[in-house]
């Protein structure tokens, strides 16, 4: 079969005029197709988006790194009276304990408060971390300007800080806050550099991810000199409602020292705590862990959406084809007519299946088109984060087409499969 | 067979039979025989069921037969398979029906340039022939009017000027006049026996004696067979 380019283009240019002849029948016939591939570029815009969002703060925690956290359990604020001394989480001895694991590098402590940052009478609400210096690096924390402390200020416990990018916006919308002094609590701490800002949506929380914009690092040693072991929670009522509890880690941070070592190491540690903790008032996260269910959920994600987008490219296929048996029926005198002027069997074929193709195709255009807009709508009213990907847009435009072949096939066969004679008579 | 040089076409007993249902075969043809030579006026003429249509459908490659001989130009065509055949009515014959067959979405000038669409010529050559078939049939000024916008007489006209884009040696009429008034008839009458004049074989069905009268021979036919040749 000889493939003439120029005679291709005549048969598409004369598919399209017919198809155009009937603009509301043949846009009513493509629906199908541009929801079936308009939904599989959202959904999987908008899956990818969230998949990319859970991974970027996975990540945020660092793979190599497993982290306890100390859990205030529920049943202890039933069983004990406000005001009175609560003690949990994680200690000195679990530190101690811990750093005997030999797969673990290193354990990086982190005591937390949330507490009001003051300056000039402008004051909010921030998170104080009180940790070591290479904190930094283990969380990949980014220095925007200034610079993180260092060894020498943990060891002499300077009051030094380094603020999130929402407290330097709020403390100092337009000054260089860079050597200036913060109040909190009733100690003043001199802020020596500034966190970069990250960009996480609310879903963060649900990973353990701390929000860093609203964070204040300081020396561990120093939080020790200037507040001590306790952590206050503010209840709604008076001084008297206030809950007091001796912590002394909010969390640890071990570095593993090979990747495929993370998961042995984490049931060790889940071990040597279980030893020493009556009650589980700790939680050990390892994102590494994180990071592979949230692969196994976009997976699952995709199969469905497959599945679901398989089925409405099927259905939108299937209105195509009985379009295209229509147009052959309501044809078939043309039909005839061509075979009388020499078309051959093939050339009936390639009118008709080039006409479903168009059908198809045009509604795989409108669709991405669609696909591509819905997401925008999305991200700007619903806040989501959406990630185009672009084989899902070629993936989805390719069966659109695919569509088109397999379905129109059946429906130019039978075209060409006319006896003339009786298409010549067909009334 | 050696004088078949200026013979176009020859029938050697041909018959045909329709099938209609299992057991039900119904003949057509029954052991027809004839030879038409190159320019000739053929009349085909005979009450309906005779089988004429039949036979000018053979001879326009659009039916199969079911036995006997079937040479065009010489050639035995009888096995010839559908692209064959639809090669042979591409290159070779122009076809006139009494419903003028025209396709309604297209106009006059796409209509006119159908055959040649097949046959895969250049767009622009195709176009000039079109237009200058058009100017022939005298329908210079409709060609972009569609087919209903025109009377019956110029859609045959429309018809006679596809019918000639691919230079055919053989234009095959079944009953060209059969839906247009006299006058019409007439002016459709005189344009193909200007065309047969020109060398073009000609072979028209009809049962109006006065179409017949044109042409140089008429073949009459009853129940599958030539009955009367003159």
């Amino acid at each position: 079969m000889k493939i003439n380019l120029i005679h291709l283009i005549r048969i598409v240019r004369h598919g399209w005029k017919n198809i155009w002849l009937h603009k509301l029948r043949s846009f009513l016939t493509v629906l199908g197709i541009v929801f079936g591939v308009a939904s599989v570029i959202a959904m999987l815009a908008i899956g990818e988006g969230a998949s990319y969002e859970a991974r970027k703060m996975i990540e945020s925690l660092g793979s190599n790194n497993i982290i306890i956290r100390s859990v205030k359990l529920p049943s202890d604020a039933k069983t004990q009276q406000a005001s009175t001394l609560g003690v949990y989480g994680l200690t000195d001895r679990d530190f101690r304990k811990l750093e005997t694991i030999p797969s673990v590098v290193k354990i990086i402590p982190a005591w937390e408060m949330e507490e009001d940052v003051w300056c000039y009478g402008k004051t909010i609400s921030a998170r104080i971390i009180g940790t070591l210096p290479e904190y930094k690096d283990v969380m990949n924390l980014s220095i925007k300007t200034g610079r993180y402390f260092d060894e020498v200020e943990l060891q002499k416990s300077e009051p030094v800080a380094i603020i999130g990018s929402t407290v330097r916006t709020s403390l100092f919308p337009v000054e260089d806050p860079i050597g200036k002094t913060i109040k909190i609590k009733s100690s003043y701490f001199k802020v020596i550099g500034i966190a970069g800002e990250k960009v996480f949506a609310g879903a963060s929380e649900s990973f353990m991810a701390e929000d860093a914009n609203i964070a204040v690092y300081i020396p561990l040693t120093t939080t020790r000199l200037f507040f001590g072991e306790y952590e206050v929670k503010r209840g709604p009522g008076g001084v008297s409602s206030w809950e007091r509890n001796w912590v002394q880690y909010h969390r640890f941070i071990l570095q593993v020292a090979e990747t495929d070592k993370i998961l042995t190491t984490a049931s060790l540690i889940s071990d040597v705590l279980s030893q020493t903790h009556k009650k589980q008032d700790y939680q050990i996260i390892v994102p590494l862990e994180l990071l592979r269910q949230a692969e196994k959920t976009k997976r699952i994600f995709n199969i469905v959406l497959g599945s679901i987008a398989a089925i409405s490219l099927i259905v939108g296929g299937i209105g195509i084809m009985n379009i295209m048996l229509a147009i052959v029926t309501e044809r078939t005198r043309e039909i005839g007519i061509r075979r009388a002027v020499g078309a051959k069997k093939r050339d009936i074929i390639n009118q008709f299946l080039t006409e479903s193709v168009i059908l198809s195709a045009s509604g795989g255009i409108i669709g991405v088109l669609l696909g591509i807009l819905i997401p925008r709508i999305v991200t700007k009213f619903a806040g989501m984060m959406t990630l185009i990907t672009p084989w899902s847009v070629l993936l989805s435009f390719t069966i659109s087409v695919a569509v088109g072949i397999t379905f129109g096939i059946y429906p130019a066969r039978k075209a060409a499969d006319l006896d003339p004679i009786q298409a010549l008579r067909y009334e | 067979m050696n004088q078949n040089n200026n013979q176009i076409i020859r029938f050697e007993e041909i018959v045909k039979i329709y099938h209609l249902g299992k057991d039900i075969d119904i003949p057509v043809l029954r052991g027809v025989s004839c030879e038409i030579k190159k320019g000739e006026h053929v009349a085909i003429m005979g009450p309906s069921g005779s089988g004429k249509t039949t036979m000018l459908n053979i001879i326009g490659c659009l039916d199969k037969i079911s036995s006997g001989k079937y040479f065009f130009e010489g050639k035995d065509i009888s096995s010839f398979d559908d692209d064959a055949l639809s090669e042979i009515r591409s290159k070779k014959i122009g076809f006139i029906f009494q419903s003028y067959n025209l396709i309604p979405q297209l106009t006059v000038l796409e209509n006119i340039e159908m055959p040649l669409f097949y046959q895969q010529v250049d767009e622009a050559k195709t176009r000039e022939k079109a237009i200058k078939l058009a100017h022939m049939v005298g329908l210079e000024d409709r060609i972009k009017h569609r087919p209903s916008e025109l009377s019956g007489g110029q859609q045959q006209r429309v018809a006679i000027a596809r019918a000639l884009m691919n230079d055919p040696v053989l234009i095959l009429a079944d009953e060209p006049t059969g839906n247009l008034d006299s006058v019409s008839g007439k002016e459709i009458m005189n344009l193909l026996c200007g065309l047969n004049e020109k060398g073009t074989t000609l072979i028209v069905v009809t049962h109006d004696a006065n179409i017949a009268k044109y042409a140089g021979r008429v073949l009459k036919m009853l129940d599958g067979r030539i009955a009367n040749e003159n």
